[in-house]
């Protein structure tokens, strides 16, 4: 009760406080002389914004690239933390992984939807067959790693299987397999987790651009002979190019930020740690801030020509229409 | 200024304020509901009318409740009003509260380590003198020690555990007339008659799966093994980094457990083959202790709690459990075990009180005659022990033989006892040489 009081008087507090600021600024601004009046409107107005950015994100930003040139103790330690990063055998899997997962996840799931909205397009029953493939998108990547950890369970050959992979492989007379233990195999194993996740959404995003694709066009390159595949080559996948972009990038993102299904699945153990998970180790479980805000900035580097180009095609895509 | 605070809920909520208050009479200490229990066991503490001292610790759900109980006559005798807060992410969040100037008044640690970065980060308050003297009346040595870092004497031990116990089913042991092992040889020399007599049955389970934190368990079995087999000294060591953790040493205790938990033939009961014990959940894997696919299980006193509802813990019931007998006898009667350390933010006469009583037999007692615990503490009563497990494990605590050592992983730096280490023992059963496992876990100590 108290609790609950306390909190809801701080929320009644915050947004009088809130609605106070906003209303002094814009009380300011209509009040500025006529001469720059115009000036103090833009920056009344784009202040706020800039102030939480500054807090919230150039700060925190800055702060990050600082810490990690810090050993554990808070001593400036120079490039120490990046020389551990490529050299340690530890932390160069951790990068190799990072890699192999931001390649192969956004080609497969980006590949597995495209094929799954072409040929259900138009299909008997199209929205029950889209909504069963995009289902998976609806579970968090902690609860698919849980799914996907008891679907890989392991048990000893003369005993009884809980892993659903591992007891059809008995049925089948084959020996049951460690799918999460042995290294690289694993990894991939993982990975399977992360296409099923976002196969969907690339799915409803490439199925709603294949929509936009005008009819007219595939009728008129049918008439001059083209087959299927030619349609789909030539004048389908030009169609959708600009959704294809938006569909890689965004799961290239979000891949290289993947931690929950690895933390879930293997901690990281067993060779399959990324950045992401070794960051999350490093900065609070081992004690060395450094070296997981050097892991940080790593991946902050990574992400940015990505964010980069997206944003660019985005544009382009805007100037076009 | 925390009563004008709520003026405006309160007023809110009017009926419901006026009810409420028809109920408690005055909200002061709340002192109008013990009226009846007596308090002259609590004059020493003083009085601290309207007083708060808050508490955080890594202690939840019934465990968190009776922790609570345990202080409510304190509560109100004393006057002061202990606001409790327990929370899983305790070891990533108490430094990043103490950082922004939020740390609770006084705060439970788990790990002795923890304890020493929060003090030598200057946060922590040395313990008052009278919480000193309780502890050098009602401690060994070892514990106090515990809590000092640097010279200056900062928390006070609260509950305990007991790790390296082995778990057994007394009715099997009886029926194939097996003895409880007296020996590390003894041991070995069962497990491996277990595994030559019963193809259906393996002389050991084990599992080291606890997400995050997975291999912890093994960790333990090294600790084990290093106290028993090398005694106090060279754990001292080993665990202060004054012998290198590839120690000769220490590769020789990783081979010990290794005899055990890397033959295919010891273990895994009920899950397959040795690297299972990588996927088994270490709260399950002591299972099949009870249907006979294993013979024992090696599990700190808290697996009582894991067994099924309805298992009888005792010395003829369905499970009992011996500790991980001696290896080396000349080194004594080893125990590795770990506990709580109370460490305070504020030294304010409140905290100073409720830190005295913390560290005194009356909180020792009042807490384990609440059940599922136990304390160092001397001047705990063996007979409020609720458990047959209880007793026998606050007497290896108690016995003045006992040589008793925290659980190293807890002492050592945070990179290497709950990272490199735990991830060596993962590495290890997963097939990677004792050798190689030692060079990597010395290899990421912190130089500084």
């Amino acid at each position: 009760m108290e609790f609950i009081g306390e909190k809801l008087l701080q929320v009644v507090i915050a947004l009088a406080i809130f609605a106070a600021v906003i209303g002094l600024i814009m009380l300011l601004v209509d009040r500025a002389p006529k001469s720059i009046k115009d000036k103090v409107t833009v920056a009344g107005f784009l202040a706020p914004a800039a102030i939480l950015m500054l807090v919230g994100l150039v700060y925190p930003a800055i702060r990050t690239s600082t810490l990690a040139f810090t050993d554990a103790g808070g001593n400036v330690n120079g490039f120490d933390n990046f020389v551990w990063m490529f050299t340690q055998p530890e932390a160069l899997t951790t990068l190799r992984n990072t890699v192999i997962w931001t390649v192969l996840v956004p080609l497969l799931s980006t590949s597995f939807g495209l094929a799954y909205a072409v040929f259900i397009d138009k299909a008997r029953g199209e929205k029950v067959l889209k909504s069963l493939v995009f289902m998976p998108m609806a579970i968090s990547f902690v609860g698919a790693g849980i799914i996907w950890k008891l679907v890989y369970d392991y048990r000893g050959p003369n005993i009884e299987q809980t892993g659903v992979i591992n007891f059809f492989l008995v049925s089948l007379g084959m020996e049951p397999k460690q799918f999460l233990l042995d290294a690289p195999g694993n990894t991939m194993f993982l990975i399977i987790v992360m296409v099923w996740i976002q196969t969907g959404f690339a799915m409803v995003i490439l199925s709603a651009a294949i929509k936009g694709v005008p009819v007219e066009l595939t009728e008129a390159a049918r008439l001059d002979g083209a087959n299927a595949w030619q349609q789909f080559r030539n004048v389908t996948i030009p169609g959708i190019r600009g959704a294809l972009v938006v569909v890689l990038t965004t799961i290239t993102i979000a891949t290289l930020k993947v931690f929950d299904i690895v933390r879930t699945m293997t901690a990281g153990n067993y060779d399959t740690s990324v950045v992401a998970n070794e960051m999350y180790t490093q900065a609070f479980r081992a004690g060395e801030p450094g070296r997981g805000a050097a892991l940080a900035l790593i991946l902050f580097l990574m992400v940015l020509p990505i964010v980069v180009y997206n944003a660019r095609v985005l544009r382009k895509q805007r100037e076009i229409h | 200024m925390k009563k004008t605070k709520y003026l405006l809920p309160v007023a809110a909520a009017g009926v419901l304020a006026l009810t409420l208050s028809a109920c408690s009479g005055d909200g002061g200490g709340g002192g109008s509901t013990a009226g009846s229990d007596d308090c002259s066991a609590y004059e020493s503490y003083g009085k601290h009318d309207g007083k708060t001292v808050s508490v955080y610790s890594t202690i939840v759900d019934i465990e968190a409740t009776n922790l609570e109980e345990s202080w409510k006559q304190f509560e109100s005798c004393t006057g002061i009003t202990i606001k409790y807060e327990g929370s899983k992410e305790f070891e990533t969040q108490i430094g990043v509260r103490a950082q922004s100037g939020t740390a609770p008044d006084v705060a439970i640690f788990p790990q002795p380590g923890l304890l020493a970065t929060q003090a030598r980060a200057g946060y922590l308050k040395p313990a008052p003198k009278t919480v000193s003297d309780l502890v050098d009346k009602n401690w060994s040595p070892d514990w106090k020690k515990y809590g000092t870092v640097d010279g200056t004497y900062y928390a006070a031990p609260m509950l305990a555990n007991v790790k390296g116990f082995v778990w057994y089913a007394p009715k099997t042991f009886k029926d194939k007339g097996w003895e409880v092992p007296k020996t590390w040889d003894e041991m070995i020399d069962l497990s491996k008659k277990i595994a030559a007599d019963d193809p259906n049955m393996k002389p050991w389970c084990a599992g080291f799966e606890s997400g995050e934190a997975t291999g912890w368990p093994g960790t333990d079995w090294i600790e084990d093994v290093v106290l028993r087999a090398h005694g106090p000294e060279v754990y001292d060591q080993w665990v202060a980094h004054e012998i290198p953790f590839n120690d000769p040493k220490i590769v020789d205790s990783f081979n010990k457990a290794g005899d055990i938990l890397l033959n295919k033939d010891m273990v895994n009961g009920g899950f397959g083959d040795v690297r299972t014990i990588l996927s088994t959940g270490f709260a399950q894997a002591g299972q099949p202790v009870l249907d006979g696919t294993c013979a024992m299980h090696h599990q700190a006193n808290f697996q009582a709690a894991n067994w099924p509802a309805g298992t009888n813990v005792a010395e003829d019931g369905d499970v009992w459990a011996f500790i991980t007998p001696p290896i080396d006898e000349s080194k004594g009667k080893a125990v590795t075990g770990g506990g709580e350390m109370v460490g305070a933010y504020k030294d304010t006469a409140e905290v100073q009180s409720f830190l005295a009583y913390l560290a005194s037999a009356d909180f020792a007692n009042n807490r384990v005659k609440l059940g599922g615990v136990v304390s160092a503490n001397k001047g705990l009563d063996p007979n409020n022990a609720q458990s047959d497990l209880d007793k026998l494990t606050v007497q290896i605590l108690q016995d003045p033989e006992t040589v008793f050592r925290f659980d190293g992983s807890d002492l050592m730096p945070s990179a290497v006892g709950s990272n490199s280490f735990w991830k060596g023992i993962v590495q290890w059963i997963n097939g990677t040489s004792s050798q190689d496992v030692a060079n990597s876990i010395e290899s990421s100590w912190p130089k500084s």
